[in-house]
C-alpha cells in the first residue's frame, strides 16, 4: 500500500486524474462511434502547434522568473510579424519562415524591455506578468486599429483596421503540416509540424545543458547561489525573458498556420493559460521543468481537449460542453499547482 | 536577602535532538537583584531564555528536565503570554516595536486604556475606543521612572535608535505585574554614552525591586552593574559569583573556558615571511545586514592559515562576504599587490580564490541538485571545465564531472549512494564536505572558508579541519577560516584576528593566553601579536 501511495506520488495525483479522464473519453470515443482517424488527426495538429507557446515557459522557470503569463507580449510581436507577412504577401513555407525571422527581433527588443520590469518585481513576477500580458493585449487593441497596413484582403473593407479573424487560404494556410506529408490508415501526419517542433525541443534540452543553461538553473534554484558563484542572476533572467519572449513569438505563428488563421485582438488575452496548464499536467512546478515535462504535458493536455470536444458533442448535442470543460481542466489545474507552491517556497 | 526568590531554575537540562545544549542549570534571582549571564555564543544563554518564556522551539524538540520555580510556585510556562502574565519581561536585542506607531502607542500595545462604548459591551473589548489621553499619562509615567525624555506622541521611526531601546524598557516596566526583566544583549546598538544611561536606568528598574536578568558580552557592563555573575559554557554553569569578589579577567578566562592542549595546535610555529604578503585588506568595510564591518586592514601572509573570530554579529563574516561580492562594500583589497575589483560579481573567482559560505542550505548549495552538479557549478562557472563543444553548444559533459567528483567523494569521505544523490538528502556534514569540494575544485590559491562547522557532528568536524590543514601543507592554498568557535581556530591557524565592532581588534597566536582572546572579544584594545 504504501509502495502504491509512493509511487502514486511521484508521478502525480493529477496527472493520474487527467491520464483516467483521457482514457474514460477515449472509450466513450469508440462507444459513440466518433470517426476516429478524424479525432487522432485533429490530435496531433493540436498538439504540435501548441507546443511551441508551452515551451516558452521553460526559460523563465528555469531562471526563477516562473510561469510567464505575459506570454501575450510575445504573441503579439509575432502577430504583428505575421501581419507584415501577409500585407507583403509572402507565401508557403518560406512566408512561414520569414514571419518567424521579422517576430525575433521584435521580440527580443520587447522581451528586454519587459525583462527591465521582471527585475525590479522579485518574487512576484507571476502576478505583475499576468497584468502584463492582459494589459498589452489592450493596447495591441488600439494598435491593430492604427498600424499601417494597408493589403485589402488583412484590413476591414470599410473603415480602419485590421481584421478580427484573417483566413490564411491566400498565403500559408497549413503550409507547415503539409510539408512531407502523407496517411496512414487514415491518420494524417504533418511531418513538417513535427519537424519544426522537435527542433525546437531539442534546441531548448540542447540549451538547458550548456553553459549558460546551467548557469540560468543555478540562478533559478538558488539565486545567492548564483551570486556566490559569480553568475549575473539579474541578466540570466533578462535573457529567459527574452527567450520566452521569442519563442512565444514563433509559437503563435506555428499556431496560426496550422489553424489555418490568425486571430487578433482579444484572441491572445488567455492564449498563455492553456500553455501554462500543458506544463503542469507534464509535471512541472513553477520551480522546476523539464522538456520532457512540456511534452508530455502538451500531448496530455491538448489530447484531451481534442478528443473531449467531438465526445462532449456526441453526448450533448447542443450547448458547448467541451468548452467548458476545457476551461474547467485548464484553470484548474493551473490553481493546483500554485496552490501547492506554498507562498513561493518549494 | 531574606525575601523569596523570584525565580529558581532547578536543575534545568535541554537537548536538541540528542545534544545536550543545558546541562544542569540551577540558580535563583531575588527581587532588586541584576545577575549577568555570561558566556560564548552557544553556551546556552538562549536556549535558557526560551525555557523561561515558553518559546514554542522548546516544546517542539521534546521539552526540557528539571524545574522552574516562580515566586515559590513550580511553574510550567508553554506560552510566552504565560510568561508575561507571570511577570517575566522581555527586552530583545533587536527591536521589536512597530516603526509606524507612537511610542505611548508602543508602550501599551495590546494594553491599551479603553473607554468602553455600547458595541463593545457586546461585542467585547475588541471593539472599545482608545482612551488616548490615558495612553499618552501612562506612557510618560513609565517614561518618568526611567528619567528619560521623550516625547510620548513622537512616532517611533523618527526616535533616535538610541532611544528606542528606553521605549522597550519602558513598555516592560508600565506592566503593572512586572517583576521578572531579560534584557539580551540590550545594548549591543547603543553607543557608549547611551550605553552608560541605559544601564543607570537598568539600576533603577531594579531598585524598584524588579529582578534582572542581564545578557552581555560587554564585560565592563556586567561588572557595572550587575550583582551576580553566572557563567554558562557548553550548556554548563561553570561560575556563580557576587561581582564584587570577581574580576573583568577572572570572567574573560572562565568564558572562553577549556583550556586546550598545546601539541592540538599544529600550526603554532610556522614562519612565514612578513614580507610574502598574498592579500591585503585597506580599510576594509562591509555592509553586511547583522555583521557589518566598519574598518579592517589585514594582512595575509601566502601560504598560512588565517583565523578570523570574534562574537557573532560583529562583522567577522562580513569579510569574505564582501570580497565575494554578495554585499556591498567599500575599501582597498590588493591580491598580490594588485587591486582587486571585488564589487563586480565573480571577480575573485576568477583571481583563484574560492569561498565556502557560512550559509551552507543558503548560499552554498542547490539543495535540489546531484552532489555532481554542486561540486563542479563554480569551476564550470569560472574556468569553462566539464563542458564539451558540440558545434555551437557547450554541452554539459556528464562523464568528466563524474570522475572529479567520484574522486572528492573518496577524499573528503562523503557518505551517499553515489553522486547522483540530492545534496539536500545529506546530513550537515556531508552538505559542507560537498561545499568545501566545491572551492577546491576551482584549484584556489586563497580559500575562505566561514563557519566550517556550524551544525556537524564531532566525528565530520574533526575530517574537515584536518583537510584544510592538509590541503593547506600539501597544496599551499592559503587559508582564510571565520569561525566562532575560537578552540576550532586555535588548532589550525597560523595566526586569529579577532574582530570586534567591526574592526581588527587584534591579532594572536593560537596559544596565546584564553584571557587576551576573550579581552580583545568583548572590544578591548590592546593585542598583540
Amino acid at each position: 500500500m504504501e509502495k502504491v501511495r509512493e509511487r502514486v506520488q511521484s508521478f502525480g495525483f493529477p496527472r493520474l486524474l487527467i491520464m483516467a479522464f483521457l482514457c474514460l473519453l477515449i472509450i466513450m470515443m469508440f462507444l459513440l462511434k466518433i470517426p476516429v482517424p478524424l479525432t487522432l488527426s485533429q490530435c496531433i495538429v493540436r498538439i504540435g502547434i501548441n507546443m511551441v507557446l508551452s515551451l516558452a515557459m521553460v526559460p523563465g522557470i528555469m531562471a526563477g522568473t516562473g510561469m510567464n503569463f505575459a506570454l501575450p507580449l510575445g504573441i503579439e510581436c509575432g502577430l504583428i510579424a505575421g501581419m507584415i507577412s501577409l500585407e507583403t504577401n509572402m507565401t508557403g513555407v518560406p512566408g512561414i519562415l520569414a514571419a518567424m525571422m521579422i517576430s525575433v527581433p521584435m521580440s527580443i527588443v520587447v522581451g528586454w524591455v519587459y525583462s527591465l520590469l521582471i527585475n525590479r518585481v522579485k518574487g512576484s513576477e507571476m502576478m505583475v506578468s499576468t497584468y502584463t500580458g492582459f494589459s498589452v493585449v489592450a493596447i495591441m487593441c488600439i494598435g491593430w486599429l492604427v498600424l499601417p497596413f494597408h493589403n485589402e484582403s488583412i484590413v476591414w473593407p470599410i473603415g480602419d483596421g485590421l481584421r478580427t479573424t484573417i483566413t490564411l487560404e491566400k498565403w500559408y494556410d497549413r503550409a507547415l503540416n503539409r510539408l512531407f506529408a502523407f496517411e496512414i490508415v487514415g491518420v494524417e501526419i504533418p511531418v513538417g509540424l513535427i519537424l519544426a517542433v522537435v527542433i525546437f525541443c531539442v534546441l531548448m534540452w540542447l540549451f538547458m545543458r550548456s553553459k549558460t543553461g546551467m548557469m540560468m538553473k543555478a540562478a533559478g534554484a538558488n539565486p545567492e547561489f548564483a551570486r556566490a558563484n559569480g553568475i549575473r542572476v539579474d541578466s540570466m533572467r533578462t535573457l529567459a525573458t527574452i527567450l520566452s519572449t521569442v519563442l512565444g513569438g514563433i509559437g503563435i505563428i506555428i499556431y496560426a498556420q496550422g489553424f489555418g488563421f490568425y486571430q487578433l485582438y482579444n484572441a491572445p488575452l488567455m492564449m498563455a493559460f492553456p500553455a501554462i496548464a500543458a506544463c503542469l499536467i507534464g509535471g512541472a512546478t513553477p520551480r522546476r521543468i523539464s522538456v520532457f515535462n512540456v511534452v508530455i504535458g502538451t500531448v496530455m493536455f491538448q489530447s484531451l481537449l481534442a478528443i473531449a470536444t467531438p465526445v462532449a458533442n456526441g453526448l450533448i448535442p447542443e450547448g458547448n460542453l467541451s468548452e467548458v470543460v476545457r476551461t474547467i481542466v485548464s484553470n484548474g489545474i493551473i490553481l493546483y499547482a500554485l496552490s501547492h507552491m506554498q507562498g513561493g517556497k518549494r | 536577602m531574606a525575601e523569596k526568590a523570584v525565580l529558581h531554575f532547578k536543575n534545568i537540562k535541554k537537548s536538541f535532538s540528542g545534544n545536550l545544549v543545558l546541562d544542569g542549570v540551577d540558580f535563583d534571582i531575588y527581587p532588586g537583584q541584576v545577575v549577568a549571564l555570561a558566556g560564548e555564543n552557544g553556551a546556552g544563554k538562549s536556549t535558557l531564555m526560551n525555557i523561561l518564556f515558553g518559546m514554542s522551539v522548546i516544546q517542539e524538540t521534546g521539552g526540557y528536565e528539571g524545574e522552574i520555580e516562580f515566586e515559590g510556585q513550580t511553574v510550567k510556562i508553554s506560552s510566552p503570554q504565560e510568561a508575561m502574565e507571570l511577570g517575566i519581561g522581555m527586552v530583545h536585542q533587536e527591536f521589536m516595536l512597530i516603526p509606524g506607531f507612537t511610542v505611548a502607542r508602543n508602550i501599551k500595545l495590546n494594553r491599551e486604556n479603553v473607554t468602553p462604548t455600547m458595541i463593545g459591551k457586546f461585542v467585547g473589548r475588541s471593539l472599545d475606543l482608545l482612551d488616548t489621553r490615558q495612553i499618552v499619562e501612562d506612557a510618560s509615567e513609565a517614561l518618568e521612572r526611567l528619567g528619560m525624555e521623550i516625547n510620548p506622541e513622537e512616532i517611533v521611526e523618527k526616535l533616535p535608535v538610541g532611544h528606542m531601546q528606553f521605549v522597550e524598557i519602558a513598555r516592560e516596566i508600565d506592566k503593572s505585574n512586572l517583576k521578572l526583566l531579560v534584557l539580551d544583549e540590550p545594548t549591543a546598538v547603543l553607543t557608549e554614552s547611551e550605553a552608560d544611561r541605559f544601564l543607570e536606568c537598568i539600576r533603577q528598574v531594579a531598585d524598584e525591586g524588579i529582578a534582572v536578568i542581564f545578557i552581555s558580552h560587554r564585560l565592563d557592563e556586567t561588572m557595572k552593574l550587575a550583582d551576580k555573575v553566572i557563567i554558562l559554557r557548553d550548556g554548563q554553569m561553570v561560575f556563580e559569583a557576587k561581582t564584587k569578589d570577581t574580576s573583568k579577567n577572572q570572567i574573560a578566562e572562565l568564558m572562553v573556558g577549556r583550556k586546550i592542549e598545546a601539541d592540538s595546535m599544529v600550526n603554532v610555529n610556522r614562519q612565514f615571511d612578513d614580507q610574502d604578503i598574498i592579500l591585503d585588506l585597506q580599510h576594509f568595510s562591509v555592509n553586511m545586514p547583522g555583521e557589518k564591518c566598519r574598518d579592517i586592514s589585514l594582512k595575509v601572509r601566502r601560504g598560512e592559515i588565517l583565523g578570523i573570530g570574534g562574537l557573532a554579529g560583529h562583522g567577522k563574516t562580513s569579510i569574505s562576504n564582501g570580497i565575494f561580492g554578495m554585499y556591498p562594500a567599500r575599501g582597498t583589497v590588493l591580491l598580490d599587490g594588485q587591486a582587486l575589483h571585488y564589487e563586480k560579481n565573480g571577480e575573485a573567482l576568477k583571481h583563484a580564490m574560492a569561498f565556502v559560505s557560512e550559509d551552507r542550505k543558503g548560499v552554498g548549495l542547490l539543495l535540489d541538485e546531484p552532489i555532481s552538479l554542486n561540486m563542479v557549478y563554480t569551476d564550470m562557472r569560472t574556468h569553462g571545465s566539464y563542458l564539451k563543444k558540440r558545434g555551437f553548444f557547450t554541452q554539459f559533459d556528464e562523464k568528466a564531472a563524474e570522475k572529479s567528483v567520484n574522486d572528492m567523494i573518496k577524499e573528503l569521505d562523503i557518505r551517499c549512494t553515489s553522486g547522483k544523490q540530492l545534496v539536500g538528502r545529506l546530513s550537515g556534514g556531508n552538505q559542507q564536505k560537498v561545499c568545501v569540494a566545491r572551492a577546491l575544485l576551482t584549484n584556489p590559491k586563497i580559500l575562505f572558508v566561514s563557519e566550517p562547522t556550524r551544525g556537524i557532528d564531532i566525528g565530520a568536524k574533526q575530517i574537515l579541519l584536518n583537510y584544510l590543514v592538509k590541503i593547506n601543507k600539501e597544496l599551499g592554498i592559503t587559508i582564510i577560516m571565520t569561525s566562532s568557535e575560537l578552540n576550532e581556530l586555535r588548532t589550525i591557524c597560523d595566526r586569529i584576528a579577532i574582530v570586534s565592532s567591526g574592526t581588527v581588534q587584534g591579532i594572536l597566536k593560537p596559544d596565546a593566553p584564553n584571557i587576551e582572546f576573550a579581552l580583545l572579544m568583548s572590544g578591548e584594545k590592546g593585542g598583540r601579536e
